[in-house]
């Protein structure tokens, strides 16, 4: 067991691990974030999907003593009030079904729009390939992600 | 915390608290959910200043005018919490977004709150109109006694009761201590509203969890947390129902943050509590890791040589023998196919495949003093409470059963195995302990939707007409034993009904089955047989129209015919209901523009249709297949026919849009292999699901509104989906898929 110093939504936060434990479970047992969620414990399915220094990374495949000073985002902290543009439109276009992926979907998707305002379908399909959803609600991650875009687009505007 | 929102959130605690706060319970009866709306089950108890209205145990409105409406069913991506209590709002004139809902505990005063079979809707939807319509009833009644006006000059509205004479109006909130004491009217006095009123039935409402859903609140099973909470894995053998003989425990026990290791004796039903090893850890991943250094030796004599390989060969050989069970014998088959001017011959086959819910099977159980208490992501919390009741002898009055919202269920958790292990090892422990599956765990112990072989022959008369239809149909069966007596069982949803389309339809049919033994569990997938039945039978029925030189859909229509009921005779005993069929077949060749596109080699379009969960639905695919044979779907048209309401449009499409995507990734990629007995993919890697790429471009959904009673949708979309792909893909490139995963099939042409 050691001690890890991180900074998880912004604020630091101190865990008494073992070494190789994966962020995933120090962020769900040991911090009760447990809007990022265990799917296949491989790197497979993404709905572990965290921003570490802001890029899309699997928690399921990243040792808690890997981490270091890097800023760890989850989607409890994606935005202060959960009003993230793609927050918003999740739920304007009623995309999940069961839910249990989706934390996973807006983050890979909100680091996607980061990077690319206005990504096409073929962007999309690319970016989120990382990503199951069991319930197959693609259509609307699709639909979501680009009306996300939209709704940024039109409030930088 | 998830610990107080879950627990703060069940209704069995609301009403011990409102007991206690004194007298606050004011209505105490209830209305039989499944019967009348006015038996009472429980006599009124006393009146307070604290009083709350609830005529029934779905509906609570307290003085400060908040409604509370309890959803009984589990939620597993299926949106029935959000609609069913829609229902009840709609009748009673509620603002929907000052509406709360709230997920019941099991319960008996909700009546059944299974998931499954698509019911929830069907069995609910009359009587939830009634319950709302009721509580309306009674806060009119009471704001008419208040005002001393008749209620015919009364209207509720907007959670207020509306007299215009004299634009007064008293909220629900100041009503509730007049209405609480009105006795219940009689079911034939309360009218519902007429469906032309209606302001949230068929309008498009989000999730209600949908907010804690996209900012990551508690809301799952694997979110519970309590104090104290210890974390285990069970390790079960991987060739089902094996005992364990000896295990490494001294060794696990040493473990870092390991607190227990121990063995489960288990018994011998593949859907109750098999024998394995538990190791219970401070946290998920002590547990996880001290299980990597296990050392079970099982007795494996049970099924070891059991292989996907033996079953195919035993296959093969009783296709040309005659069946087991016959299911059906109309006319005369073999003499039919004798003087046909055409006879088609296939063999088609299906392997074993996984529910693969997102969320692994969880349960966290909390053992003390002789009751237990559970939470648990499941459909089916009535069987989780009488696996524990029979396994470990916990009364059914000592067991609390908390559900909470499901990641998928796809009829993965009909079965409790995961309750009950959870359970056992709670009651060993006697302290709170969250029971986690790997993902590989789930893959390896589930309840699988089981293979199957169909050997096939059809017969066309000299005008291309259907005359005759002959299956054999090789499936698998468990041996069980009941009553004392061994017996072979056939898996659930592994069976086939002398019902099913075409049965009943052709005048020369025979039906024969023939099950092949074996020690693997199964269970209902996502509509259980239809979900590859209507593969099989309409891609044959495909083959037979080409070879009679058809059009597809027209062939189809003539094999309809033109009787408006076909009565049941099988299992299923529901009557088909012709016209239904031919109306959405007809409307989606419609909306697809059948047969009037000319596409080029490579793009074609596949039609197909399937009755089940009371929904009457057909579908056109369009497909591309390059000329290296990448498949790409670029749209599906579905036309839906499942009576006189949709309950919730948003909800709704995305059931039908989730049932072609869904369908699609069973059809292109899922297969399990079966080697000594044991399941050979472990995990997303060697077991691929389908992802965003391969879902379909455009998925186009049409509800066709009849004067129908209202049926469920969970389901009935995704059957004709495979066939639908499948004929596309025939007519893109004259290739036919006999054989599942499509993976298996070389779809290159030149």
């Amino acid at each position: 067991m050691s001690k890890y110093k991180l900074t998880v939504n912004g604020a630091p936060k101190t865990v008494e691990v073992a070494s190789d434990t994966p962020l995933l479970w120090v962020l769900r047992d040991h911090l009760n974030l447990v809007g990022t969620k265990f799917g296949c414990g491989i790197g497979q399915c993404g709905a572990c999907t965290v921003h570490i220094d802001g890029q899309p990374t699997r928690a399921c495949q990243t040792l808690v003593s890997k981490v270091g000073k890097s800023q760890i985002t989850t989607i409890e902290g994606l935005h202060p009030h959960g009003e993230h543009p793609l927050q918003k439109v999740w739920q304007e276009l009623d995309v999940p079904q069961c839910g249990y992926c989706q934390a996973g979907q807006i983050m890979t998707a909100a680091a996607l729009l980061k990077k690319n305002p206005r990504p096409t379908d073929d962007e999309i399909d690319v970016a989120l390939a990382g990503n199951l959803c069991r319930c197959g609600t693609y259509l609307r991650i699709r639909a979501g992600i680009h009306r996300a875009a939209e709704i940024a687009g039109k409030e930088s505007a | 915390m998830s610990v107080d929102k879950i627990e703060n959130n069940s209704r069995r605690d609301f009403l011990r608290k409102s007991a206690l706060a004194g007298g606050g319970l004011v209505l105490g009866f209830y209305f039989d959910p499944a019967n009348s709306a006015t038996k009472r089950v429980a006599k009124p108890s006393a009146i307070s200043e604290n009083s709350v209205f609830k005529p029934n145990a779905f509906i609570r409105i307290d003085p400060n005018g908040t409604v509370t409406l309890i959803s009984k069913q589990p939620e597993i991506g299926q949106g029935i919490k959000t609609s069913l209590p829609m229902i009840i709002a709609e009748e009673l004139e509620v603002n929907w977004k000052d509406v709360v809902i709230v997920q019941g505990d099991l319960d008996p005063i909700y009546g059944s709150q299974s998931a499954g079979g698509s019911r929830s809707t069907p069995t609910n939807y009359e009587e939830f109109h009634r319950l709302g319509a009721t509580a309306r009833t009674m806060l009119t009644q009471a704001a008419a006694a208040i005002w001393q006006v008749p209620v015919s000059e009364l209207i509720a509205r907007a959670s207020a009761v509306h007299h215009s004479a004299t634009g007064r109006k008293l909220g629900y909130g100041q009503l509730v201590e007049k209405a609480a004491v009105l006795p219940v009217p009689s079911k034939e006095s309360v009218k519902l509203k007429d469906s032309k009123d209606y302001k949230l039935l068929g309008s498009r409402i989000g999730g209600v969890d949908n907010p804690s859903v996209v900012t990551g609140k508690p809301l799952f099973g694997i979110d519970v947390k309590l104090p104290g909470l210890l974390y285990a894995v069970y390790e079960k053998a991987p060739v089902f129902g094996s005992k364990v003989l000896s295990a490494n425990l001294d060794k696990i026990k040493l473990l870092p943050g390991v607190r227990h290791a121990f063995v489960i004796e288990g018994g011998t039903d593949l859907k109750g509590l098999l024998p394995g090893v538990a190791i219970v850890a401070d946290s998920t991943w002590a547990a996880f890791s001290a299980r990597k250094q296990l050392e079970v030796v099982w007795d494996e004599s049970l099924a070891a040589t059991q292989s996907w390989e033996g079953f195919s060969a035993k296959a093969k050989t009783l296709s040309s023998q005659s069946g087991t069970d016959v299911l059906r014998n109309d006319g005369d088959v073999k003499v039919a196919l004798k003087g046909a001017s055409k006879t088609v011959e296939a063999a088609y086959s299906y392997p074993f495949i996984s529910h693969a819910s997102i969320e692994p099977q969880n349960c966290t159980a909390w053992y003390k003093d002789g009751a237990i208490e559970i939470w648990a992501p499941t459909q089916n919390p009535e069987a989780g409470q009488k696996v524990i009741t029979e396994t470990l002898g916990i009364p059914k009055d000592k067991i609390t059963l908390h559900i909470t919202r499901s990641g998928g269920g796809f009829g993965r958790r009909l079965i409790p195995d995961y309750i009950v292990e959870a359970a056992a090892i709670a009651q060993h422990l006697k302290t709170p302990v969250k029971l986690t599956w790997s993902r590989e765990d789930d893959l390896r112990h589930d309840q699988y939707r089981a293979g199957g072989f169909h050997f096939l022959r059809g017969g066309l008369n000299d005008k291309g007409k259907l005359i005759a239809w002959h299956n054999h149909f090789v499936t698998f069966a468990n041996k069980v034993v009941k009553d004392g007596k061994s017996k072979l069982e056939i898996g659930s949803g592994a069976n086939l009904s002398g019902d099913e389309f075409p049965g009943r339809w052709v005048e020369n049919c025979l039906l024969e089955q023939t099950p092949l033994e074996c020690n693997i569990p199964m269970g209902p997938w996502r509509a259980p047989r239809s979900n590859v039945l209507a593969w099989v039978f309409h891609s044959f029925i495909d083959e037979l129209a080409h070879a009679a030189g058809r059009d597809p859909l027209e062939f189809r229509l003539e094999i309809l015919g033109d009787k408006d009921f076909i009565p049941g005779t099988g299992e299923q005993g529901i009557p088909y209901d012709v016209n239904r069929m031919k109306h959405v077949l007809q409307h989606v060749a419609e909306q697809a523009e059948w047969g009037k596109k000319k596409l080029p080699r490579g793009q074609g379009q596949g039609i197909a249709f399937h009755f089940s969960h009371r929904g009457y639905i057909a579908q056109v695919a369009e497909v591309t297949v390059s000329k290296d044979g990448k498949l790409k779907v670029d749209r599906v048209v579905v036309s839906t026919d499942i009576g006189a309401q949709i309950v919730n449009l948003s909800g709704a499409e995305n059931q039908v849009q989730g049932s072609v995507v869904d369908g699609l990734g069973a059809l292109i990629f899922q297969e399990l292999n079966i080697e000594k007995g044991r399941i050979v993919q472990s995990n997303f890697g060697d077991y691929p699901m389908i992802r965003i790429a391969d879902a379909p471009t455009q998925v186009d959904v049409h509800f066709l509104k009849t004067d129908n009673p209202v049926t469920g949708l969970g389901e009935p979309a995704l059957p004709p989906l495979a066939p639908a792909v499948c004929n596309a893909i025939f007519a893109a490139t004259g290739i036919r898929v006999r054989q599942l995963p499509l993976l298996r099939t070389d779809l290159s042409w030149t």
